[in-house]
């Protein structure tokens, strides 16, 4: 009885502080808005009243439904990628000591590199569309996947390796049956990471000459004037991001049982 | 005495002038073994006794088909091993599971390996719910290996070892980490499991006691580098009582063997006994 009541009374107690977190930013916002409002008229417009009307009429006129599909599209796409390419790549350098070296400095020194540099080069090579932002956030993606999954591979317990050895394991069925499965929770929290990162810069990019999505969105209420929509995107925006994270945990604590990592 | 012909006791594994040794490019090699022989019969229990760092794991594994020796070689029902064999199980020191499979899942992982004996699923199943009742561990089969306790790891990682029948069982010192009373009670199954299906197994262990309550036979490692220092036959019938008179004295005589080789700096010559 009391083994089940404790943790439910500690994890109710935890979403009871993460409110009363989430009220205290509410107050904090308020409170910025009404000092901001002495100075500029206009910033009655980002208070969280208008910011929770505009966002209440904007879904309820599904006018944000493209835009968001359009963005989720976009962070999938390049997780995608980024997955294809990080993880044979974080497994080759994590199972070879001579490639981990050669690429170490190579890929730190890359890594620093904050993607939206490579801007001006991705429009040049791409053009304008959809192709320079899948670029972007592949590169922003593909770092965290492929040092998590050479850390997992390093990882292994080598009695394992040789477990599946003693029982004349082929390379494939080293690779499938021990490599992958082994290294999976390593990989879903380089997932993890990534999907923070291609979040974040996901807006900056969509204000890249592409007409949906929701940085798009977001310069297109400011032409408009629409500042309580614009606020309406950010808290939608925070919210979404607040859902991915969720949902990759999720995904770590559904796949990976403990005592794998 | 003479020498049985392989024609009456047909020795299941066979290893001849086993040397292993450990170098590195540039550095003097270090030998561990030199010149080590054993010839394992059909359902016979044999003890690898011997200090820690005489090369008792290395020579498992040589056996097990996974490492190569620096000289002789090994022989299953008198084919050249070149690797693993799918009728010799290995057991390892720790228990060695899988974190994300169940227990049953553990006990059936390579059944299905290309380089095993092809089964059907049925067959399959079978044989992981007959391995798994042997250990007695039935209720447990959606367990995962953070849920079990070290003496049930360890029985997960038999009943691994016995889905796939092996004719021979490689054991490496598979209880040293369990607490004495389940050391006691894996020790009783063992002996159980290996005398209902006429198991040949070989088991390396620096645990005197544990060698004198399962061996047939006794074979003592010692020196350095290490070799054959001795060999015991034990005919006690099981279950045997480790402070039996008999017993004791080969007991004595193992430790004796041990100091006098470690004294001598080298082994001493071959020590060979018979305990009716």
């Amino acid at each position: 009885m009391n083994a089940t009541s404790i943790p439910l009374h500690r994890s109710s107690a935890r979403i009871g502080l993460s409110l009363f977190g989430l009220f205290v930013l509410l107050v904090l916002w308020s409170l910025g808005i009404h000092v901001l409002g002495k100075s500029m008229p206009l910033a009655g417009a980002l208070s969280p009243s208008d910011t929770f009307h505009s966002l209440y009429d904007l879904l309820a006129r599904n006018e944000l439904t493209r835009h968001t599909l359009t963005s989720l599209k976009r962070v999938m796409v390049s997780l995608l990628a980024a997955l294809a390419l990080g993880v044979p790549i974080g497994v080759a350098v994590g199972s070879s000591r001579a490639l981990d070296s050669s690429t170490s400095g190579a890929f730190q020194f890359l890594r620093m590199i904050s993607p939206l540099s490579w801007m001006p080069i991705a429009v040049m090579i791409f053009g304008i569309g959809d192709a320079p932002i899948y670029f972007l956030l592949t590169i922003t993606a593909v770092w965290p996947i492929i040092l998590n999954t050479s850390a997992g591979v390093r990882q292994l317990n080598p009695r394992w390796l040789l477990l599946a050895r003693s029982l004349s394991a082929t390379r494939g069925e080293i690779l499938w049956r021990i490599v992958v499965p082994g290294t999976l929770g390593h990989v879903l929290t380089g997932v993890r990471v990534a999907i923070g990162m291609i979040w974040i810069l996901l807006i900056p990019c969509e204000m890249l000459g592409v007409s949906s999505g929701l940085g798009y969105f977001i310069l297109d209420t400011r032409d408009r004037l629409a500042y309580s929509e614009l606020m309406a995107a950010i808290v939608l925006i925070g919210a979404l991001g607040f859902l991915l994270d969720a949902l990759a945990q999720r995904l770590h604590r559904h796949w990976v049982p403990a005592g794998t990592d | 005495m003479s020498k049985p012909t392989p024609m009456l006791h047909p020795a299941v594994l066979e290893a001849s002038h086993i040397a292993l040794s450990y170098g590195h490019a540039g550095r003097a090699t270090n030998v561990v073994l030199r010149d080590f022989s054993l010839q394992l019969k059909a359902g016979e229990v044999v003890a690898v006794l011997g200090p820690s760092g005489v090369g008792k794991s290395s020579l498992l594994r040589v056996l097990a088909g996974l490492q190569t020796p620096d000289n002789g070689g090994v022989r299953v029902h008198g084919e050249s091993l070149k690797g693993p064999h799918p009728r010799v199980g290995l057991v390892f020191q720790d228990p060695c599971l899988l974190p994300w499979l169940t227990l049953e899942e553990n006990v059936g992982f390579g059944l299905d390996f290309r380089h095993q004996p092809v089964l059907d699923a049925k067959t399959r199943r079978e044989r992981v719910r007959d391995a798994i009742a042997e250990v007695d561990l039935q209720h447990a089969l959606g367990h995962y290996p953070s849920e079990l306790s070290g003496g049930m790891a360890q029985r997960v990682a038999l009943a691994r070892c016995l889905a796939r029948q092996p004719e021979i069982l490689l054991l490496d010192e598979p209880f040293s980490a369990l607490d004495e009373i389940t050391r006691g009670d894996m020790q009783t199954l063992l002996q159980q499991i290996t005398a209902r299906h006429k198991t040949a197994a070989v088991l390396v262990t620096h645990d005197i006691d544990e060698a004198l309550v399962l061996a047939d036979r006794i074979a003592l490692l010692g020196g350095q580098p290490g070799g054959l220092i001795g060999e015991w036959r034990i005919e006690q019938p099981h279950p045997r009582d480790a402070v039996a008179a008999e017993l004791t004295r080969v007991r004595v005589e193992i430790v004796q063997a041990l100091r006098d080789a470690r004294r001598a700096g080298s082994p001493p010559a071959e020590l060979q006994r018979a305990v009716a």
